[in-house]
């Protein structure tokens, strides 16, 4: 064990820090949580292709993609910097941290060299067709159909909860190819091009009040067999490859963003006033306060053990299967801590451009979204552990 | 940069768990608990004969002189085994006396410590067991070329075994650390009952007992600084330890819900309790992580070390705990027995989050590190 870097991390670090001395924008006013729309989302699309460009996206993806070839440790070190710097949050991330990397592990040359650099520079956007009105947990159960019309699919159905497909170009859709194979023989993962003739995308309104998921009609959609990712039938098998990814890749940006949250609320601690002393000064908060360093903190260490492991073995160790967990869970008590440290004014959406209502009422979606917490803990102790299948 | 163990400490761990499956089961844990002092000649003997008295000692000592990641390593497996006697005490002694002594008392402790001659405790508590060293009031007063001790200090880990006590005292200057070795005039030694048997307790009375000013570990001017590094190291080790006692009430407790079978099927099908156990496991590998992180920074000097030893500290005082809570209940009626280990462990899991301070007294060392020195 050595974390000290290397000099070629060195470099790298360097190198990068230079970078975002000298590119990262002033930083944005307005609101920011408008997912995929508005004029955030604009500025952030600009922001991804001056970072692709500088060459700072898929760190760890192939050169020859449009990625820097980098170690997957860097990513710590780039995850550190990022938060250093403040540089605003990349987007696509279900296209980089996701689709892309299942792209890369099961993909067709043609299928790598067509998407993967447009993943990284934002220029097309991506979503995950995979749940469905009655398919959530147990994907596997999916109905939408896709039958074989020469060397087209034709898909049929709904998927629902689909986030960003209202902003994205592409999906990544699961779909029932063989009705007759047991469930999850029978499933194909398609890349979908969203502007294509019978798609439609109907906005869903969250607690949040705004709308960053979907429901997603598919009728008579007309799909190239060439854009099967990997086999016909073998799709749950692409599945799990992407939710693996899902559970081992999503972590890094998260950490930047709950970390730039937490910094802020510190110094909103010390400016807020209650009781006749700053917040910052209440015993009882300051433990709250410190739990959720430790937790952050706790959840930046596993990322860098997993990482290393995978270094080691290319595939994510157990520590990846927690992180989720920890993400999901220390995320929402933050958002409580946040609340309680800023008292009532933190209902307020005109309070610091309602990042904490906001904050505090997506946390809710963290422990669903990306499997449920429940899912994760099932997986944890039927895999990892080795105990029974409860199902 | 590489969060892995390398393929030396890979080794290092596989013997040190070699070691103590083999010289130290649940069985002798038991007869040693039972015994007013729960140390065992043999069983120190062998350990240190392994080295690992000296572990982290420099080599011109007599150590083996490895880091603080080699040391985890090894005390996870000792808290794996829920080790029995005085290693975690003598080693906060050495880490003081290398931080404080002088060359010639280095020479003189750190030798035999190193060679598993002579064991060591720290008596820092008192009264109000406030583990901060500021809060020390014991007087060391100056009479001629001695110092004269008096008073009470409690929670004073092996001292019936150590032989020697450095006594942590308050003279006109500030801290002064004093060595009172077995048998000094004045010194009553009484034990404190406490829940965990494997850790014994006690309360030391220094009636008037005289130290000659030479002997005190005085070569550092900053004694606060010397203490606390001092007590880093320690707190490192008992969170390793901890992390050891997760281990082994996680691994029981999957164990235990393959085999034990209720309506007709083990009980690790039903989500209730494999919930549980997947906590567990959550539990246990964050603790890790922040253990580790914490071996490392205190090693490299790193300017963030004192922050992750908080944070190390904390989570592992809860979280060792909450792994036995819970532990605890997937046993179910056997898990409240006196006859099943987990017990051992749980017990050991309290006595080391009190030990060096509770989660909360670490979480407002966090506090003030994260939000006051925040710019
Ligand atoms: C903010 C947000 C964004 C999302 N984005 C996307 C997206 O981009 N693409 C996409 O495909 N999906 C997306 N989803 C959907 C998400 O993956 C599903 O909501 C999730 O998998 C749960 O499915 P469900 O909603 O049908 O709930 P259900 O599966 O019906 O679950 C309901 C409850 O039952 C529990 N439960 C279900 N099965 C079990 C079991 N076997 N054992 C124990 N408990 C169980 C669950 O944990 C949950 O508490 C998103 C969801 C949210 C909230």
């Amino acid at each position: 064990m050595d974390l000290k870097l290397t000099a070629e991390e060195m470099r790298f670090r360097d190198e990068l820090r230079a970078w975002l001395q000298a590119n990262v924008p002033p930083p944005w006013t307005g609101t920011t949580h408008e997912e995929g729309k508005g004029p955030y989302f604009e500025f952030l699309r600009k922001w991804q292709k001056k970072v692709f460009e500088g060459g700072w996206t898929g760190l760890s993806w192939p050169k020859e993609f449009g990625g820097r070839g980098a170690r997957l440790i860097e990513q710590s070190i780039f995850q550190e910097e990022w938060a250093r710097a403040e540089a605003p949050p990349l987007i696509n991330v279900l296209g980089m941290s996701l689709i892309g990397p299942t792209i890369i592990a099961v993909g067709t040359e043609d299928q790598k060299k067509r998407y993967l650099s447009k993943i990284l520079s934002g220029e097309e956007i991506w979503c995950q067709g995979f749940s469905e009105p009655n398919a959530g947990s147990d994907v596997a159960g999916l109905s939408t159909k896709a039958m074989i019309d020469g060397d087209h699919f034709i898909v049929n159905g709904q998927k629902i909860w689909t986030s960003l497909a209202h902003a994205a170009d592409y999906c990544l859709l699961l779909v029932r190819t063989d009705p007759t194979a047991p469930k999850h023989k029978g499933i194909t993962a398609l890349l979908v091009d969203m502007h294509s003739p019978g798609v439609t995308v109907r906005p869903l309104k969250q607690m949040t009040a705004d709308s960053s998921f979907n429901e997603v009609f598919f009728d008579n959609v007309r799909v190239p067999m060439s854009n099967i990712l990997g086999e016909i039938n073998r799709g749950w098998g692409t599945a799990i490859a992407t939710l693996m990814n899902e559970r081992a890749h999503l972590g890094s940006g998260i950490y930047i963003q709950f970390k730039k949250n937490f910094d802020t609320l510190i110094s909103r601690s010390r400016e807020t006033r209650r009781g006749g002393r700053a917040v910052s000064q209440d015993p009882v908060l300051r433990q709250k306060l410190a739990q959720s360093h430790i937790e952050l903190e706790i959840f930046r260490l596993t990322t860098m053990r997993a990482l290393s492991k995978m270094q080691h073995q290319s595939i994510p160790g157990p520590e990846g299967s927690i992180l989720k967990l920890q993400w999901s869970e220390l995320n929402q008590r933050l958002a409580q801590t946040s609340m309680e440290t800023l008292g009532a004014q933190s209902q307020l959406w005109s309070t610091d451009e309602g990042r904490w209502v906001y904050n505090f009422l997506r946390s809710r979606g963290n422990t669903i979204e990306a499997g449920t917490s429940e899912i994760q803990r099932n997986i944890i102790a039927e895999r990892v552990l080795g105990l029974p299948k409860s199902y | 940069m590489d969060f892995d163990l390398s393929k030396a400490q890979k080794l290092l761990q596989q013997s040190s768990r070699d070691f103590f499956v083999r010289e130290c089961k649940p069985e002798r844990v038991r007869e040693l608990m039972a015994t007013e002092t729960a140390y065992d000649e043999s069983l120190w003997r062998a350990i240190a004969d392994q080295g690992w008295t000296g572990l982290i000692i420099p080599e011109e000592y007599g150590g083996l002189g490895l880091g603080l990641v080699d040391l985890v390593a090894v005390v996870e497996e000792m808290g794996r085994a829920c080790l029995p006697g005085p290693f975690l005490s003598t080693l906060w002694a050495a880490a003081l006396i290398e931080r404080a002594g002088s060359e010639g008392q280095r020479k003189q402790y750190l030798e035999p410590i190193s060679a598993g001659d002579l064991k060591a405790t720290v008596a820092l508590l008192e009264e109000e067991a406030d583990w901060n060293p500021a809060a020390v009031t014991m007087r060391a007063e100056k009479d001629g070329k001695t110092f004269k001790l008096r008073g009470r200090k409690e929670y004073v880990t092996d001292a019936a075994v150590a032989d020697v006590i450095i006594c942590v005292a308050r003279d006109n200057d500030g801290l002064v650390f004093l060595p009172v070795e077995k048998g000094a005039r004045g010194v009553k030694i009484t034990p404190m009952s406490g829940l965990d048997q494997t850790r014994k307790l006690y309360s030391v009375d220094f009636d008037d007992v005289a130290i000659q000013e030479a002997d005190a570990l005085a070569f550092t001017t900053k004694p606060q600084d010397a203490f606390e590094a001092a007590t880093d190291i320690a707190n490192v080790a008992i969170c390793a330890e901890m992390v050891g006692l997760m281990q082994w009430t996680l691994d029981a407790t999957v164990d235990y819900a393959k085999t034990r079978q209720q309506f007709g099927r083990s009980i690790g099908i039903y989500q209730a309790v494999q919930h549980q156990c997947a906590d567990m496991y959550l539990m246990t590998e964050s603790a890790r992580s922040a253990a580790y992180y914490a071996a490392w920074t205190v090693s490299e000097n790193d300017p963030a070390a004192k922050l992750a030893v908080s944070v190390a500290k904390s989570y592992c005082s809860d979280g060792a705990r909450e792994v036995g809570n819970r532990g605890v209940q997937v046993h179910g009626g056997i898990g409240f027995t006196w006859e099943h280990n987990i017990h051992l462990y749980y017990k050991r899991a309290k006595s080391s989050e009190i030990m060096f301070g509770d989660a909360n007294y670490h979480r407002e060392k966090v506090a003030s590190k994260v939000i006051d020195e925040a710019d």
